[in-house]
């Protein structure tokens, strides 16, 4: 969730900086519009925000970055094929982004069982981006196992949201 | 540092040629219900006014070692009749007698500038006989636990004639904050929990440190780069390494081989995990499993020859024995559940695991046939254990449940018996232990 945050971020803090740098229209408001300030930018409203298609903030939060599995299992449910469709046909669009694909396991289990069971999930996924279309060098693997849990009660109702693979979107251009 | 310390033998003390009346004192450890060895230890004489605190602090850090591990129980020193034990008085075995002391150990400490010397000895007080010569420790002051536990080493060696484990070192995983933000860092710490040394700070993830034969390196998983990647660590001057190199190669699990040279590990190729066997000098790998199914958290028999390992090959984790050199592997785990993270005794004649049953995890210990198998502890969640040097005692991380769980470090003896927490502050888990130090 670190990367994916951090990602998030950086698009955010270049948005405002295109948008603010005061020699993209020539100096201060003289670029003829006719507002004294500045107004301050809303990030959701901004173009690479969440509302933007083409934004990873938009991959996140609209097509779905995380597929969840059921116990010690990695294959994909219905909805989770769902949700890769979503992410196949938007990273066709996307061309210039790579993307990592996060496994993770719940803390029913022990640690390195975990990690192989976590690369199973993410490999799940990724072949399933693959056999959409997706070129396979634009995807990379890996896992976490049991060791980053987004909910931390000891119940189902968060191990269902910690059996996942997350596909983070990469800032990195391929060219 | 460690200082390093000299043992030398005293030159033979008195005669203490009486004779054994019903043979000579020796605990031997079995399976069965132990009455614990009742031993008495006068605090150990001041042999000048600058060592008095270490000659007081040392006696209890070497009756907390011997009654730690439940073989031994101390008789207060309100109990004694013979208040005067000085070091090179003989001593008065009917005093001793009187309240059933079967053991006594005698000392003396002096200081001199950094300097500190520390002497024993050991009496068989039914016997009314010495119990091997008197040893020496020398050293620096700010060592003086270690001579303590080397006193309380050479204490227990001679009355179970088995190889103790006191003056020893784990390596484990420092854990801070919250479940769902963890902090992971290597840290070493005595046997008993007391100097803690960090080795990484908290940057990156780091996982399941493991101890070199000889305790002078560790190897462990690192998500440094986003990816598991093993890497090896000096313990003396901290500086690291990644082990593997090739671009995308992702590895965890790792241990040495029993010589130190190789180093066995698990490596993932987009969705399988296969064991792989590497050299450390020359890098060469060699694949060991070729199943699709997860293999991991090998451990090597003693004698180098066998590999123990989980596999979920049948469809849920369970262990197997194969050859070194990789080829045909024997299922061993049989029981209810699922089990992993076998680690093979130094004796060899056992294999540790954990297991996880109906909800519940345990630490137990098989025979290297997967027979007599038996379970020392049960809770939400214990899991991983490692060796004490002489193959007694099994250290393991327990994890407690919820939101707030956290986690710790506990011990137990391979009979089930003396389940204790080890004192750190703050969470642990991962333990390796390393070996007797030198």
């Amino acid at each position: 969730m670190n990367i994916l945050t951090k990602v998030a971020v950086i698009g955010l803090v270049l948005t405002t900086a295109a948008c603010t740098r005061p020699d993209r229209f020539g100096a201060g408001a003289g670029d003829g519009v006719n507002t004294g300030s500045i107004a301050p930018i809303d990030p959701n409203a901004a173009m690479t925000g969440a509302n933007d298609p083409k934004s990873p903030l938009y991959f996140n939060q609209t097509i779905g970055d995380r597929v969840l599995f059921q116990v010690d299992t990695s294959t994909l449910t219905d909805q989770g094929k769902a949700i890769l469709n979503g992410q196949a046909s938007w990273l066709q669009t996307n061309s210039d982004y790579l993307a990592i694909i996060e496994g993770h396991a719940d803390e029913q289990g022990t640690r390195e069982y975990n990690i192989g069971l976590g690369f199973r999930r993410a490999n799940a996924v990724r072949e399933y981006l693959v056999s959409q279309g997706v070129p396979a060098n634009r995807l990379r693997v890996t896992s976490y196992g049991k060791e980053r849990p987004i909910q931390v009660c000891s119940a189902e109702s968060c191990y269902a949201q910690n059996r996942r693979a997350v596909t983070v979107i990469s800032i990195a251009s391929l060219s | 540092m460690l200082k390093r310390l000299m043992v030398v033998m005293l030159a033979v003390l008195l005669g203490g040629s009486a004779m054994a009346q019903s043979g000579p004192l020796r605990l031997t450890i079995t399976d069965g219900v132990i009455e614990p060895l009742p031993y008495a230890l006068p605090t150990f004489q001041a042999e000048n006014t600058e060592a008095t605190q270490v000659a007081n602090d040392l006696s209890r850090l070497v009756a907390k070692d011997l009654s730690g591990t439940g073989l031994f129980r101390e008789i207060p020193s309100s109990a004694f009749i013979s208040q005067n034990s000085a070091f090179t008085q003989s001593v008065a075995y009917p005093d001793w007698r009187a309240i059933n002391a079967q053991a006594l150990i005698t000392g003396a400490v002096t200081v001199s500038g950094n300097q500190l010397i520390v002497k024993f000895r050991l009496f068989d007080v039914f016997s009314g006989a010495e119990m091997g010569g008197g040893l020496q420790f020398a050293g620096t002051v700010d060592g003086w636990r270690r001579m303590g536990h080397k006193v309380a080493d050479a204490v227990y060696s001679r009355i179970t004639g088995e190889g103790g484990y006191f003056d020893s070192r784990v390596v484990y995983v420092a854990e801070s904050g919250p479940k769902d933000q963890r902090q992971k860092r290597l840290a070493v710490m005595d046997y008993d929990g007391a100097n803690v040394q960090f080795l990484t700070d908290s940057a990156a993830l780091v996982l399941a440190p493991r101890f070199s034969p000889t305790g002078d390196r560790v190897l462990y998983t690192s998500f440094e780069s986003g990816f598991p990647r093993i890497n090896i660590l000096d313990v003396a001057s901290v500086g690291r390494r990644q082990l593997t190199t090739a671009p995308g190669e992702m590895a965890f699990s790792p241990r040495f081989s029993r010589d130190g040279s190789q180093v066995i590990y698990s490596l993932a190729n987009g969705g399988n995990t296969d064991i792989y066997r590497s050299d450390l000098n020359s890098g060469a790998a060699i694949r060991l499993t070729e199943a699709p199914s997860i293999e991991t958290a090998p451990s090597l028999s003693p004698d180098g020859s066998q590999i123990v390992f989980e596999s979920d090959r049948s469809g849920t984790q369970q262990l197997y024995i194969m050859s070194a050199n990789g080829g045909d592997a024997r299922r061993i785990s049989f029981g209810d559940g699922r089990y992993g993270t076998p680690v093979w005794s130094p004796r060899g004649d056992l294999i540790a695991f954990t297991k996880q049953n109906a909800g519940r995890f345990h630490i137990g210990v098989m025979r290297t046939d997967g027979s007599e198998e038996r379970l020392l502890t049960a809770s939400f969640l214990d899991e991983g254990p490692t060796w004490s040097p002489n193959g007694r005692v099994l250290m393991f991380m327990r994890e407690t449940q919820g939101a707030v769980g956290t986690s710790s470090l506990y011990s137990v003896d391979i009979s089930g018996r003396n389940l204790q927490p080890v004192a750190i502050n703050g969470g642990a888990s991962d333990p390796s232990w390393g070996p007797l130090q030198p």
